[in-house]
């Protein structure tokens, strides 16, 4: 079995583990009880390798999945849990602190309801399970001393566009711990994540870099319609759905994109670029997600209301 | 949910662009021309165009994209880019903060509009030998449809010197340009689902070898075991944007 550390800011180096002969402490992992929909392991992704054709991938809810890792004392790089509409199950082998964030959702513990703890002392053997959360869709589960998985490119994260860094969660699977550390004494009430809960969800962007090929209706139209998010939604981008932008078919040479940023395909359904999205595309990106609101729109679900409101 | 209720995020605030920071800078407001791709880049002068809170996308007009991604690595500051992805026509330049974006565009200018410093070229680059073997699926039937036999067609893609344009589509797929004339094809109308490492494919004016495990919708004219793109290896790329590449023809 290999095992990895990670530390921020550089390449994770990977070392195997000498084999494990009854002697010294049980290494401490985590175990998947059950997997979910879509559960995956991330870190911050891999950022710098857009011109290798590398998305940059990590968590959808950058915000959330930070919190989550400084709430249990870990650097914000370390690998965690990203749990999409909850289904998720596990179990430590070892007593750590746990937190949990981002969409707010049920959790028990051994079937024991623990909600609004956004950090648990979970004890060895204990199954803690995430339900299908109340508002928004992504939660993090962060294990003190972190998830030991097999870097791809320098990152733990899972990439759904191109296939690279570890599968997806799936029951049965383990993954080692590393070393417990102390987590910081800090007002939990003040850890709370963003996530869209009834009502329409306004995000700010950036017009540009083609918003010009769109005319004054098309760009009214953008920050009037109340779009809805449509079921075509994932870690690759979200589509909405509303009164099509009328600018039909551009193709442009291949260009450079951005997570946020806001394509409009021929149907004139716009796409809103997330954590998974291509390096390049040859639509029309009319404007960009701001940095501080992206993270919002990775907590949307099909049939949420969002509104773009630009940045003058 | 109000933007105002939105916590500090863990990105610089944001900045008004200092007075440096001209028209041209920003695109124009103005709408464009019913044909837009007819005005569509604007011919012979570099253009920023604003990509977000932390990016500038760069038409390069007359210049080459990626001897202007070589131009921006090479400068001092470029140590605070988090990204520099040339493309087809364009540069996307990334910041790592949102911090000094009128900065960055005033020293993207002087790299863009700098005169004699810079070649106008793209980069010599390496010269790179790809040895392949040129018996794919769909070689007889391109060179039936071009009028040449199938060892002229091999002849031909052999004899020429490509250059590495960009990456894009997926992770290691280098796009290099350079097909001649007499070979160039518009791509498959149904792609194939899966490409193995190592097949060498046409299409239009640019050849590739595929990364493994992408579809495929290039004509696959030959395969080489050389591994261009290698996610275990460091760095995972054989080939970098710029370099020149010949296909030598083995033997089956």
């Amino acid at each position: 079995m290999t095992v990895t550390s990670a530390a921020p800011g550089r390449r994770v180096r990977t070392r195997h583990r000498p084999p494990d002969h009854g002697t010294g402490p049980e290494p401490a992992v985590l175990t998947v009880v059950r997997a979910g929909p879509a559960a995956s392991v991330q870190d911050l992704g891999r950022p710098g390798m857009a011109h290798l054709g590398v998305p940059a991938s990590g968590p959808a809810d950058r915000r959330s999945f930070r919190l989550a890792n400084r709430l249990a004392g870990n650097p914000e790089d370390t690998p965690a849990l990203e749990v999409t509409l909850g289904g998720l199950a596990i179990t430590l082998s070892a007593t750590r602190h746990v937190a949990v964030t981002g969409a707010p959702a049920p959790l028990t513990v051994d079937g024991v309801p623990v909600d609004g703890a956004p950090r648990l002392w979970l004890r060895a053997g204990s199954v803690l399970a995430v339900g299908r959360p109340w508002a928004g869709c992504r939660t993090y589960l962060a294990v003190s001393g972190g998830l030991e998985a097999e870097p791809v490119l320098g990152s733990a994260s899972r990439d759904f566009l191109t296939g690279l860094g570890p599968d997806p969660l799936r029951a049965g699977a383990e993954y080692g711990l590393g070393p417990a550390r102390p987590v910081p004494a800090i007002p939990l009430e003040l850890a709370f994540s963003v996530v869209p809960c009834g009502g329409p969800a306004t995000v700010r962007f950036r017009w540009g870099p083609r918003h010009e090929l769109f005319d004054a209706a098309d760009r009214h139209r953008l920050t009037t319609t109340p779009w809805r998010v449509s079921a075509q939604c994932d870690r690759v981008g979200a589509r909405l759905t509303g009164p099509p932008l009328a600018i039909g078919s551009v193709d442009l040479p291949s260009e450079g994109t951005v997570r946020g940023a806001i394509q409009v395909p021929p149907s004139g359904e716009p796409i809103v670029f997330l954590a998974d999205h291509p390096v390049t595309g040859g639509y029309p990106v009319i404007g960009v997600v701001t940095d501080a609101d992206i993270d919002l729109v990775g907590q949307t679900l099909p049939g949420d209301e969002l509104r773009l409101a630009p940045i003058l | 949910m109000t933007p105002e209720e939105v916590p500090p995020a863990d990105v610089a605030p944001e900045e008004v662009p200092p007075a440096d920071v001209t028209a041209a800078d920003v695109a124009p407001e103005q709408m464009p021309p019913a044909d837009v791709t007819q005005a569509y880049p604007a011919p012979g002068k570099t253009i920023l165009r604003r990509a977000g809170d932390r990016g500038w996308l760069i038409e390069c007009a007359d210049r080459h994209p990626a001897e202007v991604a070589t131009s921006i690595r090479a400068q001092p500051w470029a140590s605070g880019l988090r990204e520099v992805v040339p493309a087809a026509t364009t540069v996307l330049v990334v910041a790592e903060t949102a911090a000094g974006m009128g900065t960055l565009a005033a020293g993207l200018r002087t790299v863009l509009d700098g005169t004699g410093a810079h070649p106008t070229g793209p980069p010599p680059g390496r010269r790179i030998v790809i040895p392949v073997r040129y018996d794919g699926p769909d070689l007889p039937e391109i060179a039936e449809r071009l009028g040449l036999d199938p060892e002229e067609v091999a002849r031909r893609h052999g004899a020429g010197e490509y250059r590495v344009g960009f990456f894009g589509f997926a992770p290691g797929f280098a796009y290099l340009d350079g097909v001649p004339e007499s070979l160039r094809l518009p791509r498959l109308s149904s792609p194939r689902p899966r490409v193995a490492a190592g097949v060498v494919a046409i299409a239009g004016n640019q050849t590739v070898v595929y990364p493994g495990g992408t579809p495929g919708g290039w004509h696959q004219i030959g395969v080489t075991t050389t591994r261009l793109w290698d996610v275990t290896a460091e760095p995972p790329n054989r080939l970098a944007v710029g370099d020149r590449v010949v296909f030598e023809a083995v033997t089956p």
